[in-house]
C-alpha cells in the first residue's frame, strides 16, 4: 500500500478559496470546534488502518548550509518572500489508492473554521517513495 | 512468589532487583558495559519465561542468568580467561546496601562526561530495569536509535573510574529530566522518576534528594487534574481540586519536612527543596483564591537568592516570582517583573504566557489575547499550544461581550 504525507502548511500554495483570519481572533467555541474534528481525523485514520504518524512543526525556520572546510556552518532565516512555503505539519497515512489520499485531504481540508464553515484548506498531497523493489 | 498463579507477573518487582543484580556483577569485577548487556538479557528472559515458571528465588535467577550471558559472550569472544560458570545465590542483602547499590548504580550512569539524553536513557535501563525498547516508546525513537544511544553512552564510561564517589547534583538533575519528560508517553516516566528518587532517599542522607522526591510527589498529586477528558490542559487556577491525589500530597509534606528539618544557618534548603516548598502551599490551597501568595513569594524569594545572576542563569525562577509578585502586589508590578527578563526570555513562549496571565489579572483583555497569542506562536508543545490558542481567543471574545 502506498504511504502519503497530508501536509497543511502555514503559507505557501495556491490562492485560499476562502481568506480566514488567525485562529486567536476566532470565537472560542469555533477553536473547540476545529481542534475537536482535528483529534476526530486522527481517530478516525487509526480506526480505518490508515494512521501512520501525525506531527506539528513550529513556524520558526533556520536555512543552514556546510560553510566550507573549517568554517562555521552558514544559517539564515530570511529575508524570505512571505508567500514562500512554510510547513506547519502532517498526517502520514498508508491507504489503498492515490484516490483514497485525494479524499483523506479533502477531508481534512473541510475541517470547520470561522462561523463552523468549512476551512476549505489546500492541502499539500505527497507520495512516499517506497524502498526496496517489491516482492512479487 | 511460588504461591503466585501463573501467567502474572509482578514486572515492578522484577524491576527493584536490577540495581542490586547489576552492582554485584560489576563488584565482583565484571565489566559494566558487559554486565549491564547481560542483564538486559536476562530481564528479557524473565519476562517471557517467568509468567509461566515463576522462579524460587528471582533476584538470584536473574544473577545466574545474566551470568551466563557473560561467560557465554566471553567464550564467542574466545576471551582469554575463561571462567567457571557459577550459581550465584548470595542472601538477600540488607537495606544499606541496596541503596549503596542503587546509589552506586546512578553515579555510573549519571556520569558527567556523559550527554544528558544518554544519562536518561542508561538510568532508565541499568537502575529503572526498563527495556530498550520501553525506553524509545517513551521517547517516541526508534528502537535501534535507543539501543545505540546506550551502547554509545556505555563505551565512553570504559576506562572511566566508576568505584568513586559521583557528583549527586547530576544524579538529582536526571531523576528530574526523567520526570518531566513522563507526562506524555506511553511508559511512566513520571512514575519511574518517583521510583528511583524513593531509592534515592534511602542511599543517600542529602535533604535534595528528599527535596526533589517531595516535589516530584507535590506535582504528580496534581496530575490527574491537569488534563481534561478531551486532552485539554486544565491550568492550576481552574483544576478539580477534588481530583488530586491527597495521599501523595501527604507523602510529599512529610519528605519535605524531614529534608527542611535537616537544615542549619551554614546549610539552607536548596532548589528542589524550595520548589517544592512552593508546589506544597499550592496543593494546600482549598481553592485558587485561597493559595497563600504571600508565602510563596518568600519562598521565590529564596529560590532566586540560589543564584548569582538569576535573570540569566535562572530566569524560570524569576518568572515563577513574577507571577507571584503579580498576585501579592498586583498585575502592575508582575509585569514590571517580567520587563527584566524581556532581553532573555522574550522569545520563549511562557514568558508571552505569563504577561498574557498577568494582563488579564490586570483586566487589560486585549493585550492578554495579544500575549496569549504570541505564546501560542512560539509554543514547543500542541497541547500546550491549543490551549494558548484557546486563552487568545477567550480573552477576545470576553472583551467584546464588555
Amino acid at each position: 500500500m502506498p504511504k502519503y504525507l497530508l501536509l497543511k502548511h502555514y503559507r505557501g500554495g495556491p490562492e485560499p478559496h476562502r481568506p480566514v483570519p488567525p485562529m486567536d481572533q476566532w470565537a472560542p467555541e469555533d477553536v473547540e470546534a476545529h481542534m475537536a474534528f482535528l483529534r476526530h481525523v486522527s481517530e478516525l485514520l487509526e480506526e480505518h488502518g490508515e494512521y501512520v504518524d501525525a506531527q506539528a512543526l513550529t513556524p520558526a525556520r533556520t536555512w543552514v548550509r556546510y560553510g566550507g572546510p573549517d568554517a562555521a556552518p552558514v544559517t539564515t532565516d530570511g529575508p524570505l518572500p512571505e508567500t514562500s512555503d512554510l510547513v506547519a505539519g502532517w498526517y502520514m497515512i498508508d491507504v489503498e489508492s492515490h484516490e483514497r489520499a485525494l479524499e483523506l485531504a479533502a477531508y481534512v481540508s473541510s475541517e470547520p473554521g470561522p462561523g463552523g464553515e468549512p476551512l476549505y484548506e489546500w492541502i499539500d498531497v505527497r507520495e512516499v517513495m517506497s524502498e526496496g523493489a517489491p516482492n512479487d | 512468589m511460588i504461591d503466585e498463579p501463573p501467567g502474572r507477573l509482578d514486572e515492578g518487582a522484577l524491576r527493584t532487583l536490577v540495581p542490586g543484580v547489576l552492582a554485584g556483577l560489576v563488584r565482583r569485577g565484571e565489566d559494566f558495559d558487559a554486565a549491564e548487556d547481560a542483564l538486559q538479557e536476562a530481564l528479557l528472559e524473565a519476562l517471557r519465561v517467568w509468567p509461566e515458571h515463576p522462579p524460587r528465588d528471582p533476584r538470584a535467577w536473574l544473577a545466574t542468568v545474566a551470568t551466563r550471558r557473560l561467560v557465554d559472550a566471553r567464550r564467542s569472544e574466545a576471551a582469554r580467561h575463561r571462567r567457571e560458570e557459577a550459581t550465584y545465590a548470595e542472601p538477600r542483602p540488607a537495606a544499606t546496601e541496596e541503596g549503596d547499590d542503587t546509589l552506586f548504580l546512578l553515579f555510573c550512569c549519571c556520569h558527567p562526561d556523559l550527554a544528558p539524553a544518554s544519562q536518561v536513557a542508561l538510568t532508565l535501563r541499568a537502575v529503572g530495569g526498563l527495556t530498550t525498547r520501553e525506553i524509545a516508546d517513551a521517547f517516541y525513537v526508534p528502537e535501534a536509535t535507543m539501543a545505540q544511544r546506550i551502547s554509545r553512552a556505555k563505551r565512553t564510561l570504559r576506562g572511566r573510574r566508576l568505584d568513586q564517589p559521583g557528583d549527586l547534583a547530576v544524579v538529582l538533575r536526571v531523576l528530574y529530566l526523567i520526570y518531566t519528560a513522563g507526562h506524555a508517553g506511553r511508559v511512566d516516566l513520571a512514575g519511574e522518576a518517583i521510583r528511583l528518587a524513593r531509592q534515592l532517599t534511602l542511599a543517600t542522607e542529602e535533604p535534595e534528594a528528599r527535596g526533589l522526591l517531595a516535589l516530584m510527589l507535590l506535582n504528580h498529586a496534581r496530575l490527574p487534574a491537569r488534563l481534561d477528558p478531551e486532552g485539554r490542559i486544565v491550568t492550576l487556577d481552574r483544576q478539580d481540586r477534588g481530583l488530586w491525589d491527597t495521599r501523595e500530597i501527604a507523602e510529599g509534606v512529610r519528605v519535605l519536612q524531614s529534608a527542611l528539618a535537616m537544615q542549619t544557618e551554614e546549610r539552607r534548603p536548596g532548589r528542589y527543596q524550595v520548589e517544592a516548598a512552593i508546589a506544597a502551599l499550592h496543593d494546600d490551597a482549598a481553592s485558587a483564591e485561597e493559595t497563600d501568595w504571600p508565602q510563596i513569594l518568600a519562598w521565590y524569594d529564596d529560590l532566586v537568592a540560589l543564584t548569582d545572576d538569576p535573570v540569566r542563569r535562572d530566569p524560570a525562577a524569576v518568572l515563577g516570582r513574577a507571577v507571584a509578585i503579580g498576585h501579592v502586589l498586583g498585575a502592575a508590578a508582575g509585569l514590571r517583573e517580567t520587563d527584566r527578563l524581556r532581553e532573555v526570555l522574550g522569545e520563549r513562549h511562557r514568558w508571552h504566557a505569563v504577561r498574557g496571565h498577568l494582563h488579564e489579572l490586570s483586566g487589560d483583555l486585549p493585550a492578554a489575547a495579544t500575549a496569549y497569542a504570541e505564546a501560542a506562536r512560539r509554543a514547543t508543545d500542541v497541547a500546550e499550544r491549543d490551549h494558548l490558542v484557546r486563552r487568545a481567543a477567550r480573552a477576545r471574545a470576553a472583551d467584546r461581550t464588555q
